[in-house]
């Protein structure tokens, strides 16, 4: 690691935070989609969902949450995308700086972006009559738990940011990742699931992921879901890490 | 930290292929300090993949390249310090304006007092009023100018250009030459690449062409003339090029490069 390593990292993540209050739409794009879709599932299919929840915004806040951020890291993907294409890209490698400072910003902005979309949505949940009692300790959690996800989303999306051939295709692994919440107890409880789906439901990430942040929020004890949410986020976010920084290092030698 | 006396590059046996596609085949050239040093070739001639080698974006297959006495395979950080790159396209941020730009570029340089480094080289490059606005805004030239400086920052001995001038207008070109020869001019060492001839002949002191990836000539423009039967001697009537009708009716000091203060008002 090269000595410039933190310094470099701060002055490209001015640079790009630059980018992100400059095009304050992005943001409000990203919060906009999840924002819609909990306004309709409240309000139009809401009281038509018995989830045993007395408030359907609380329970469905969660998979909310999730479906902001993997809109969110397609933003990602067209930046650095759109960073490639450019000269700048070339430059930057081309200059005496830490080599992986370049991603690093790029990673860290997206945190940025996410965690603001992240408020929002929560802000217009409140409005719409979200509640929580949960304390200090559970907060953090919660944002601990959405850190971690967006991470490991945020190098999931460096590597079609660096390979795309096109924005389009830099954008568009997003949409899986996006749908995944609705194959999950974010919108229902699994138990009406036919057989194969809710086995599929009940073991992929984004159930976990939810059961754990709504205990938490609703002050209820979080048990094995927060170990098995932790499992995922680490476990993608090492993962994707390790197949971006291959994917960068290739492309820049 | 340099071996001061050793050439400002030096190129021997380089071969880069691309699958199956030869770009380079054994590509030999050395480049005295402070000269101008222009690689001639037609598109595809491999002009861009050699300038991607020296600067350390692409390592070649074979052979051997020193930058600033650098080795660029095992001593790329060192060359790094010594080099600039202004590549094929403006790498320019079109969000950040023209200032916040050259301040990036010497924060990334580690250099103290970035805005007085900014504040002078709009001054140098005639973008001092457009300073504070987007990039997004600028022409192609103005563009090409912040490139350039840029790459001035920090004060690497060794600056490459790859097609500096390609899709720029006349005036702008102009303007570009003139910047590229005030470089030479205070000791810098160019490379540049191009595919028009009359930009080789106006500003390199050397002319290399490169064709089907390998240097078929490289000498100065005399000796490249000599190659050739002498000149034999015919009467002309002089015919101003369309060039010079252009220059003369827009005004060749465009120095902003954006219209509006011109004698003969553009297409309404």
């Amino acid at each position: 690691m090269s000595k410039h390593f933190f310094s470099d990292t701060t002055v490209l993540l001015g640079r790009s935070l630059r980018h992100i209050t400059r095009s304050m739409d992005t943001i409000v794009t990203t919060a906009i989609m999840p924002i819609a879709m909990m306004l309709m599932f409240v309000y139009v299919f809401g009281g038509a969902i018995h989830t045993g929840s007395d408030s359907y915004v609380n329970y469905l806040l969660p998979g909310i949450l999730l479906i902001t951020i993997a809109s969110g890291i397609a933003y990602t993907a067209f930046r650095l995308f759109t960073d490639m294409q450019g000269g700048i890209f070339e430059r930057f490698q081309s200059m005496p700086i830490a080599r992986s400072s370049v991603l690093w910003a790029h990673v860290l902005t997206s945190l940025v972006a996410n965690l603001i979309s992240l408020v929002v949505v929560v802000l217009v949940a409140l409005v719409m009559g979200f509640r929580s009692g949960a304390g200090v300790t559970a907060w953090l959690s919660v944002a601990g738990i959405l850190i971690l996800f967006t991470l490991a989303l945020t190098w999931i999306a460096v590597i079609p940011g660096l390979t795309a051939k096109s924005v389009d295709g830099a954008s568009a692994f997003s949409y899986p990742l996006i749908f995944l919440p609705f194959l999950s107890s974010a919108f229902v409880p699994t138990d009406t699931m036919p057989t194969v789906l809710r086995v599929f439901a009940e073991n992929q990430p984004v159930t976990s992921i939810v059961n754990a942040l709504r205990n938490l929020l609703a002050e209820q004890p979080v048990g094995t879901d927060i170990w098995i949410a932790l499992a995922w986020c680490v476990g993608i976010l090492a993962v994707s890490y390790a197949f971006a920084m291959n994917t960068y290092r290739r492309k820049i030698s | 930290m340099t071996t001061q006396h050793a050439p400002a590059i030096q190129v021997h046996g380089l071969d880069k292929s691309y699958k199956d596609l030869h770009v380079l085949r054994g590509v030999d050239f050395t480049v005295a300090r402070g000269s101008i040093f222009a690689l001639l070739g037609s598109n595809g001639a491999g002009k861009t993949t050699a300038v991607k080698i020296l600067s350390t974006l692409l390592k070649a297959d074979a052979g051997t390249a020193r930058v600033n006495g650098f080795d660029v395979a095992t001593q790329a950080a060192e060359v790094r310090e010594s080099i600039s790159l202004t590549g094929q396209f403006a790498a320019v941020d079109e969000v950040l304006s023209g200032r916040e730009n050259l301040a990036l570029v010497a924060r990334l340089r580690h250099l103290e007092n970035p805005g007085r480094i900014a504040d002078d080289l709009l001054a140098r490059f005639s973008l001092t009023d457009a300073a504070a606005r987007r990039v997004a805004t600028y022409s192609g030239g103005m563009r090409r100018r912040l490139d350039i400086a840029m790459s001035l920052i920090g004060n690497p001995p060794i600056i490459f250009l790859d097609e500096p001038t390609t899709g720029l207008d006349p005036q702008a070109r102009i303007e570009v030459w003139q910047a590229v020869k005030e470089l030479a001019e205070n000791g810098t060492t160019v490379l540049l690449t191009t595919q028009y001839l009359d930009e080789a002949e106006q500003l390199a002191d050397r002319i290399a062409i490169l064709h089907q990836g390998r240097i078929i000539v490289n000498g100065t423009l005399d000796e490249l003339k000599q190659l050739l039967p002498p000149a034999k001697v015919e009467y002309v009537e002089k015919q101003p090029t369309l060039e010079d009708v252009f220059l003369a009716l827009v005004g060749a000091d465009g120095k902003d490069g954006d219209t509006g203060q011109h004698p003969i008002p553009a297409r309404k």
